[in-house]
């Protein structure tokens, strides 16, 4: 049985993966919990380029989805929350 | 609006939209199907030419290095109009508060443990780009973050250097400016911009496909020092200036 035809169910089930994951990226609601859920969706992806053979773009997406993304949604996530708690202070006040 | 137009407005353009996305996957290749003649002919001469036995490196920094010295300079770019719109003048004064430390032993010993091993797969990453998958992209991102691991387990005196734009920028300039050298020198030596000069050495081992080693290694310190621009302009931003306010809670 030759690699491709070896590879093929676990294609399938990693296509699966990534087709449910991204609609739950979607529904979640909260955007901290969003961050996370995206994150773990990036994994699946990386996955997926894994077992397409596709090393290099699982790399990239692996530095993408885990570092470099989380990180700026994280910033945005708190700059917004420091100025809602900001904005009732001086209501406060 | 009410919900009763919008859904009114909505049922149709779905409609459509469902159908042209069908139409699209019908007319999809085959899973697995290539035409394009490049990367045939890629796999075929880049390992013979250029001794180095990852052919999407030899690709992104041989073969059409100037688009990656582009893509380079995107990042720079990027990373510059970051800072540009951040940069918060009013706050530079700004007396950093004593950060509460981590308190969980355990936490502090999994970053330790984290950051290690992060610049040790960084290293690797970088080193071996051109042999085995990886490169200095990916790997200067996974360096960085190693670095980044060090605030959220330390404080922020032990990451201040990390964020000192006077020791980063001048290593971001010998970054994207090595590139640029390396290409300049092959220019100089009276061959195309970016020619590879030098010996293509012993395929399979560290030194095997001449200038990409160059190249690679350049990138790798600009986006590592890229990155840190950028955590050192949103830490600067976003999270210290709420950190005041954590002192009364």
């Amino acid at each position: 049985m030759n690699l491709v035809a070896t590879l093929a169910p676990l294609q399938a089930v990693v296509f699966a993966l990534v087709a449910l994951g991204a609609p739950l990226v979607v529904l979640t609601r909260d955007p901290l919990r969003q961050a996370l859920v995206n994150s773990i969706y990036g994994v699946s992806l990386v996955c997926l380029f894994v077992v397409l053979e596709a090393p290099d773009p699982a790399l990239s997406m692996l530095v993408v989805s885990g570092i470099a993304y989380p990180l700026v949604i994280l910033a945005a996530v708190a700059r917004v929350r420091g100025e809602r708690r900001r904005a009732k202070e001086t209501e406060d006040d | 609006m009410t919900r009763r137009v919008r859904m009114t407005l909505l049922a149709p353009a779905l409609l459509g939209l469902g159908a042209l996305f069908a139409w699209a996957i019908a007319g999809l290749p085959r899973f697995g199907d290539y035409r394009g003649p490049y990367g045939y002919v890629l796999n075929q001469i880049v390992v013979p030419l250029r001794h180095s036995t990852n052919v999407v490196m030899a690709t992104t920094f041989d073969v059409r290095g100037v688009d990656t010295m582009g893509e380079e300079f995107i990042l720079y770019a990027a990373v510059l109009g970051v800072t540009l719109l951040l940069r918060d003048e009013a706050g530079a004064g700004r007396v950093e508060r004593k950060t509460r430390r981590l308190r969980s032993d355990a936490v502090r010993l999994v970053g330790v443990v984290m950051i290690g091993g992060g610049l040790l797969v960084a290293l690797w990453l970088i080193a071996f780009g051109y042999i085995t998958p990886g490169g200095g992209f990916p790997g200067g991102v996974v360096f960085a973050g190693a670095i980044l691991v060090l605030y959220l387990i330390g404080s922020h005196r032990d990451y201040r250097p990390f964020r000192n734009e006077h020791v980063l920028d001048p290593v971001e300039g010998i970054g994207t400016g090595g590139y640029v050298v390396t290409g300049l020198a092959a220019l100089a030596s009276g061959t195309p911009f970016l020619t590879n000069l030098f010996g293509y050495g012993q395929t399979g081992t560290l030194a095997s496909a001449g200038s990409i080693g160059i190249l690679n290694a350049a990138s790798g310190i600009a986006v590592t020092v890229a990155m840190l621009l950028l955590f050192a302009e949103f830490l600067e931003t976003y999270v210290a200036p709420l950190e005041p306010e954590d002192v009364g809670s």
